[in-house]
């Protein structure tokens, strides 16, 4: 690691204030990505900002039709809340598939999806949910907060502070695990909302994306069969060494259709 | 920047540099060296310990990030001088070890795992995907996933 200056952020203005202070600062949320990059000397920032401490950035709500979680809210817990696991199952289901259980007990859904890894998990519950990101300046809509690989509609020095998911008729998620890392080769994130049919896709493309074609079929029939034919062409997918582009489009069909079949 | 950490109920502190690991601080400055570096990449599981009663990989946090928590280590886990901790027992009844290098980690995986599961059985398959996050080059896992059956059992006295 290069030498930094640690800081721990007692509150949100603290937080922005040393953000602002700084040459090239950054947050730190759980630090399972930052730490690693850190240690690879990919990132060289002169300030980490520790999340940690700030109080009121945990804890699960629900609230009539919604599920709200605090930023700095980790895996483990979103997996293992008995309020998640009532309100919307397929939620707390992705969360106790990231990583490992010692990745849970520190991985937070706000640094998930302020990092944007094309293949994190949460950026398609929160698609496929149509969930709203609230930050210390605005509210965005999942839809339009992940902008492309690694890239979001946070500005710089803005904050997660809180994804509110509303609670939908059904909803399941399926992923291709990498056998490593477990992340998401493919993963398909598939709801029945009271705005209609959501399918969100992650670990294929550059950033989580929808399938409209998917989204249609499935509103005429919802069954695995309806989206049979449906494929997304290979162009604009990810390859590398752990799966070729071509084979990934292969498996958002199949990931697609396991995940109708848990809804229905 | 200095530190204080309460380690196995016992109060430390030290002087550490922002980027100072908490498992380096953990080995070289207080001198316990139960815990183990791996993989030093997050995947092993050998440095894993247990920071406010959860599991986590101290290859992968600051010491600073550490900074007044309360943290257990394998040393902490049973008396130096006396019994083996009955999770400890397991391992050695089961042939749960090999080289032992991975041994810590799995112990405190182990342990939280227990602790995650209070009051239910652990079988096979649920003990298999907590381990998730912690590797063995040697057994084969079969051994450590008996050790880990027997010692959730005799922590719940049905042994």
């Amino acid at each position: 690691m290069y030498a930094f200056e640690y800081k721990k952020a007692a509150s949100l203005d603290d937080a922005k204030q040393a953000f602002d202070s700084a040459d090239d600062g950054t947050y730190m949320a759980g630090g399972m990505t930052l730490i690693p990059t850190l240690k690879q000397r990919l990132a060289s920032p002169s300030d980490v900002i520790d999340l940690g401490s700030i109080a009121d950035l945990g804890g699960i709500t629900v609230d009539g039709d919604t599920v709200t979680i605090g930023a700095m809210t980790c895996h483990a817990d979103v997996a293992a809340s008995a309020e998640v696991k009532k309100a919307i199952p397929a939620l707390a289901h992705l969360a106790s598939l990231i990583g490992d259980p010692q990745v849970r007990n520190r991985g937070t859904i706000g640094g998930s999806i302020a990092n944007n890894d094309p293949a994190a998990d949460y950026p398609g519950a929160l698609v496929g949910l149509g969930a709203t990101v609230h930050t210390t300046t605005k509210t965005v809509s999942a839809d339009e907060f992940f902008t492309g690989m690694f890239e979001t509609a946070l500005d710089e020095g803005e904050l997660v502070t809180k994804v509110s998911f509303p609670i939908p008729e059904s909803a399941a998620y399926q992923k291709f695990p990498n056998p490593a890392s477990r992340y998401a080769v493919v993963g398909a994130f598939v709801a029945k909302t009271k705005d209609g049919i959501r399918v969100a896709i992650t670990g294929a493309g550059p950033t989580v994306f929808r399938v409209p074609e998917m989204e249609l079929a499935l509103t005429a029939s919802f069954t695995p069969e309806a989206i049979a034919d449906n494929t997304v062409p290979a162009d604009n997918l990810n390859g590398d060494l752990h799966a070729t582009a071509e084979y990934r489009a292969h498996l958002i069909g199949v990931m697609a259709k396991r995940a109708v079949a848990d809804c229905a | 920047m200095q530190i204080s950490v309460k380690i196995n109920g016992k109060q430390e502190s030290g002087e550490v540099e922002s980027r100072t690991l908490l498992v380096e601080f953990i080995r070289y400055q207080l001198g316990l060296t139960g815990t183990h570096v791996g993989c030093d990449t997050s995947q092993c599981g050998a440095c894993t310990i247990h920071m406010n009663g959860k599991s986590v990989k101290a290859c992968t946090l600051l010491a600073a990030q550490a900074d007044g928590q309360d943290i257990q280590t394998i040393e902490g886990v049973a008396p130096a001088d006396g019994p083996l901790h009955p999770m400890q027992e397991a391992f050695r009844d089961n042939h749960g070890l090999q080289c032992g290098f991975c041994t810590p980690g799995m112990i405190m995986s182990a342990l939280a795992m227990v602790d995650r599961h209070k009051g239910e059985e652990l079988d096979e398959q649920t003990i298999r995907e907590e381990l998730e996050g912690n590797l063995c080059r040697c057994t084969g896992y079969h051994g450590i996933v008996k050790a880990i059956a027997a010692g959730a059992k005799a922590m719940q006295g049905g042994a």
